[in-house]
């Protein structure tokens, strides 16, 4: 029985680990384009899912702003928007986003150090954080996308019939491998065989070498934004949608962290693996460790994790190797 | 030139004077941050009961109230930095909501001789007014709540939990800690078990507790969360069906804030409270009719009702009724913070005080004393109803087990006292 209690934790590991990957796609697809550490994409991911929310319920944005200087009681324009609209309006407003970070953001910072576009992110992201409250309120938001909650029976029955003991499985942590396999999938697809991806790869390449070469470095960074603000929406919807729209979403990008450090910061294929590596270790020592310790070990092992892999490979499991000459 | 100077010297002089003799009651209050969504709404039920004694009765004893909001984000480095940069202002207490900031502020206000009114919060053993002079945390204490919850428990089984198993998900912090103490001694006392699973804020990442739910099997869960945890908590005890009616949370687990993201799958779970729930009190005609419909409500009043938001206006209504108290034992109705001190520890809110203020059955009684600064410590239930989107309470205010809390809180307090130098008064 034990060990079939250790692999039902094994299998919600790997689960939680395609959560926390969802999250590091984002960070990967800016670095590897850019260079840039993305320090807002956890708010981006909240921003997205509030905006989402805000669309499907039909809320006025700026309601409390409106209310406030013109003395009305504005909170809904009295529609709905059904799920999949609201998420391509979504998709669209985070492409609006990507724009304007590009314009008044990025566009003034060419050829700094990275360290200096790594602060422009930080006050991206507190700008954010204040944009999303005043635009949809600090409250809870409740997401609902027609995504399934709770046990998988099919999965509980077949283990049963199996091994005589019902696995548990959230249907929201399957829906969420199955997108994070298409996801991983198209933006693999894309960097690979279209003209764009190829750009992009050229970009993160060498900006100077892409630039010779005419790839507008303008374009490159709106549109690896924007897919990066259409992963945070993704994220925001699968975490939204398990335990709320709030401000407490923006900080699912700590266990993103980690993930980073043990995939790599460059490579999609790698921020798959190391967030299952990472769920999946962190369940199993909570699992076997965690009661002899008192527990809540998860948030600090993963960052365990990650380091122990650092000592024997810094670039990460699948980063690029770095090689400097003197 | 110097007539235009003395002039505009005169008026701002003119247009302070008035502001300085107000009651000043500041409001360290959260709205950002991860706990935002829930201090939001207690911030408001704090702020527009005040707002009615202003508009309705014209302050208290003739003195108008300030609220000036200081914003701590839950954070304590910001909680004390708001506490420091208010208190000069004539401040009479604080109610900063935060466990946290609450322990910073103890030995600051002892110092400073300035009340710190922390209901259902805080440190429990400042209960013991002969050590925390100047803390007070009526009407009930996060031990009072364990308390209740194992009692509503032992009624649930007819006077006995022995051999039951009794799991407590709880917030990894001084917070969530707080009743494990209180939970020991009573398992022993009842002869239950109880299996700690701690939940490392903010807390949206709990399937390794909650695997380990399903595969224990508690016959209860308690859970003592804040923030997202909560409703991270629920929705997996939904996933796993673990039955909702057997899963209670404390004071600050149970707002609408906590259960509504959790739709049905939250029906039938339960919570501890000490105060009413729901719009059903005469209050709230006051307050419709001289803060919501003028325009004077806290964000517009989108919160009215909320158990948040009445947590908040309860609050204001002790610290309004210790003023009252303060200004008739002082002769005076420009108290100062200590005469404040003396008001609380002559404070009893009776039931027909409760009625008069439009609050009948809202609270237990409150009575105070100096060395009772806790009250009764008497907490009831609620239950969620999902379909309706309303809080049902389930039982009636319920005494906690002091014989065997008063030993723990005596402990406690004489370890504090001993610690910082306190010489117990009384």
């Amino acid at each position: 029985m034990e060990f079939l209690y250790a692999s039902e934790v094994l299998l919600n590991g790997l689960m939680a680990g395609v959560m926390y990957s969802l999250v590091a796609l984002g960070f990967v697809l800016i670095y590897k384009a850019s260079g840039i550490f993305n320090y807002a994409q956890g708010v981006m991911a909240l921003f997205a899912a509030m905006t989402l929310v805000g669309i499907m319920e039909g809320r006025v944005p700026f309601a409390h702003l409106i209310n406030a200087a013109f003395g009305v009681h504005l909170s809904s324009f009295g529609w709905t928007v059904p799920g999949l609209l609201a998420i391509l309006l979504t998709a669209l407003i985070m492409v609006g986003l990507a724009i304007a970070i590009e314009k008044l953001v990025l566009k003034h910072l060419v050829g700094q150090e990275p360290i200096i576009l790594f602060m422009a992110t930080i006050g991206l992201a507190w700008f954010l954080e204040g944009l999303g409250d005043v635009m949809w309120g600090a409250d809870v938001k409740v997401l609902d996308v027609g995504l399934p909650q709770g046990i998988s029976e099919t999965v509980e029955t077949m283990t049963d019939g199996l091994f005589g003991y019902g696995f548990f499985i959230d249907r929201l942590d399957i829906w969420a491998t199955v997108i994070a396999a298409v996801l991983v999938a198209a933006l693999v697809g894309f960097s690979q065989y279209t003209k764009q991806g190829r750009a992009m790869r050229a970009v993160a390449d060498d900006h100077q070498a892409a630039l010779s070469v005419g790839i507008s470095l303008q374009f490159i960074w709106i549109m690896v934004w924007s897919i990066a603000g259409f992963v945070a929406l993704v994220a925001g919807i699968m975490w939204g949608t398990k335990s709320g729209v709030q401000f407490s979403l923006s900080l699912i990008a700590l266990k993103a962290l980690p993930v980073l450090m043990l995939g790599g910061f460059t490579s999609i294929p790698g921020a798959i693996v190391g967030g299952l590596i990472i769920g999946m270790g962190e369940k199993l020592f909570e699992y076997f460790v965690g009661p002899a310790v008192g527990g809540a070990t998860e948030n600090w092992f993963a960052y365990v994790l990650a380091l122990l892999f650092l000592v024997f490979r810094p670039q990460g499991l699948f980063g690029e190797r770095i090689i400097e000459r003197v | 030139m110097k007539l235009k100077l003395a002039t505009v010297a005169l008026g701002a002089v003119m247009a302070a004077a008035p502001a300085m003799a107000d009651l000043v009651v500041p409001n360290l209050s959260y709205r950002t941050g991860p706990y935002g969504a829930n201090g939001t709404q207690y911030a408001d039920g704090f702020n527009d009961y005040f707002t009615l004694l202003n508009e309705r009765d014209g302050g208290i004893g003739g003195e108008k109230i300030r609220t000036p909001e200081c914003e701590t984000a839950y954070n304590t480095e910001k909680g004390v930095e708001c506490y420091e940069a208010t208190k000069g202002s004539g401040a009479l207490v604080y109610n900063p909501l935060s466990t946290g900031i609450t322990y910073q502020l103890i030995p600051k206000v002892a110092a400073d001789k300035i009340p710190l009114y922390t209901p259902g919060y805080g440190r429990t053993s400042a209960k013991n007014g002969k050590v925390f002079e100047w803390v007070f945390n009526a009407p009930a204490n996060y031990w009072d709540g364990a308390s209740v919850a194992i009692k509503y428990l032992l009624d649930q089984n007819g006077g006995s939990l022995e051999g039951k198993k009794i799991a407590l998900v709880y917030h990894n912090s001084a917070y969530g800690k707080e009743p494990i103490r209180t939970l020991q001694e009573l398992g022993k006392k009842h002869g239950f078990t109880l299996t700690e699973l701690p939940v490392d804020p903010p807390g949206q990442e709990q399937k390794s507790q909650w695997l380990q739910i399903r595969r224990d099997k508690p016959d209860y869960v308690l859970m003592w969360g804040w923030g997202v945890m909560n409703q991270t908590a629920i929705q997996e005890a939904a996933n796993i069906r673990f039955p909702m009616e057997n899963f209670i949370g404390t004071y600050w687990s149970g707002s609408e804030v906590d259960v509504k993201p959790v739709g049905a799958g939250a029906n039938g779970y339960k919570a501890l409270t000490f105060h009413g729930v729901g719009m059903d009190y005469p209050i709230y005609e006051d307050m419709k009719k001289h803060v919501i419909d003028p325009g004077k409500a806290s964000q517009g009043g989108q919160f009215v009702g909320s158990v948040l938001y009445s947590r908040g206006m309860y609050a204001g209504v002790v610290i309004a009724e210790a003023i009252k108290k303060a200004q008739e034992l002082a002769g005076t109705s420009q108290i100062t913070a200590a005469q404040l001190r003396d008001g609380f520890e002559a404070l009893d809110i009776t039931p027909e005080r409760l009625a008069e203020l439009g609050l009948p059955d809202f609270g237990p009684e409150i009575k105070m004393s100096c060395d009772n600064h806790g009250g009764s410590g008497m907490a009831r239930l609620q239950q969620w109803d999902a379909s309706a989107g309303k809080w049902t309470l389930i039982t009636d205010f319920t005494q906690p087990d002091q014989d065997v809390l008063d030993p723990l809180i005596l402990e406690d307090s004489e370890a504090y006292a001993k610690e910082a130098g306190i010489s117990p008064r009384c």
